[in-house]
């Protein structure tokens, strides 16, 4: 992609990110409690993750069974609630460690 | 207390959430690296955009070299969040804080600043304060950018292409310990995985449909149907 073009889509970002930071600011009105717009709101953190997990994780490495395997660890060590920091470090180990060992 | 001194105090709170957000800032200037981004592109995405999750996305849509539309209509979505969070924080903020600050004090906002802001209470709670915790957190976010550029130049290929993985181990690590024993979520969580494979598995959909799009339509069906479904749960969430 062009140059160009990256620094615009970057602008954009910003300014679509920016704007739902600032706008609770200026008109300060919170949303209805139990609308379901709130509901709708609330929900989207869990589903933009599982949408960005899934399936784009199948062709984050070099084959399917190595991404799986990186996936997997990543899921149990947060499960067990470890730091952000050491899951994605120990997925990373896990691939190397497998890619080494085929 | 003078404006100074509930600064200081504001900067080192943050600096504990400095400790946090370096080391994936690192990650995210080694992976923009890695997906051969431009430093120029990376270091004011972090300067201007300031959200780790998108920023993730972002570089890795860019690789792909899908479309400027859906990036930006994506990176919108996943900051979307955001809007609540400043409705309630401005609700708490706005009595305590000089108006034309707000602004400035707003573009500082994520989970992590939210997070601490959201649990302070109402004497620690100012302008001052909550913009030294704003500053190191952001500071710390384009600092570890720009060092995790710099050092990726001298890593070995193998570690290279392992690390396609990281944001999605993030993503990961982020959501497990977040919808873990909420059945509501899980389910939910669920939901979007199926959308989101039907999106990708079906020729026919996946032919007439890019990465981005896929998100979106993802997104919006499934928080729609568990906004619709999980009345009374979806409340119950804090």
């Amino acid at each position: 992609m062009l140059l160009n073009n990256l620094i615009y889509i970057v602008i954009g970002m910003a300014i679509v990110t920016y704007i739902p930071r600032l706008i609770p600011f200026v008109f300060i009105n919170d949303l209805k409690e139990n609308s379901f717009t709130k509901r709708f709101m609330k929900l989207i953190p869990y589903t933009a993750l599982s949408a960005l997990i899934f399936p784009g994780i199948i062709t984050a490495t070099n084959s399917t069974l190595s991404a799986m395997i990186g996936g997997i660890v990543a899921i149990v060590l947060s499960y067990l609630e470890l730091n952000v920091v050491i899951v994605i470090i120990s997925s990373i180990m896990s691939i190397i460690i497998f890619q080494l060992v085929i | 207390m003078k404006f100074q001194s509930r600064f200081i105090k504001g900067i080192i709170k943050g600096s504990h959430i400095s400790i946090g957000y370096i080391p994936i800032g690192i990650s995210f200037g080694l992976i923009a690296k890695a997906l051969d981004i431009p430093n120029e592109v990376v270091i004011l995405m972090s300067l201007i955009v300031y959200a780790g999750a998108s920023q993730f996305m972002a570089v890795s849509l860019m690789s792909t070299g899908i479309g400027m539309v859906e990036i930006v209509l994506t990176t919108f979505i996943v900051n979307l969040r955001h809007l609540l969070m400043s409705a309630s924080l401005s609700q708490k903020v706005h009595k305590n804080a000089d108006e034309k600050l707000l602004p400035i004090i707003a573009f500082g906002i994520t989970d992590e600043t939210f997070a601490y802001i959201s649990m302070a209470d109402q004497e620690e709670l100012s302008d001052a304060w909550i913009l030294g915790i704003n500053i190191v957190a952001y500071l710390s976010w384009v600092g570890s950018t720009v060092v995790g550029l710099y050092l990726s130049a001298s890593l070995p290929d193998i570690i290279q292409s392992s690390m396609g993985i990281s944001l999605y181990a993030m993503f990961i690590a982020l959501l497990v310990p977040n919808i873990k024993g909420k059945s509501v979520l899980l389910k939910i969580t669920g939901i979007s995985i199926i959308s989101s494979s039907i999106l990708y598995f079906i020729p026919v959909i996946s032919k007439n449909i890019s990465s981005g799009w896929r998100v979106i339509i993802t997104i919006l069906i499934s928080s729609a149907i568990g906004a619709f479904f999980y009345e009374e749960e979806v409340n119950a969430i804090e």
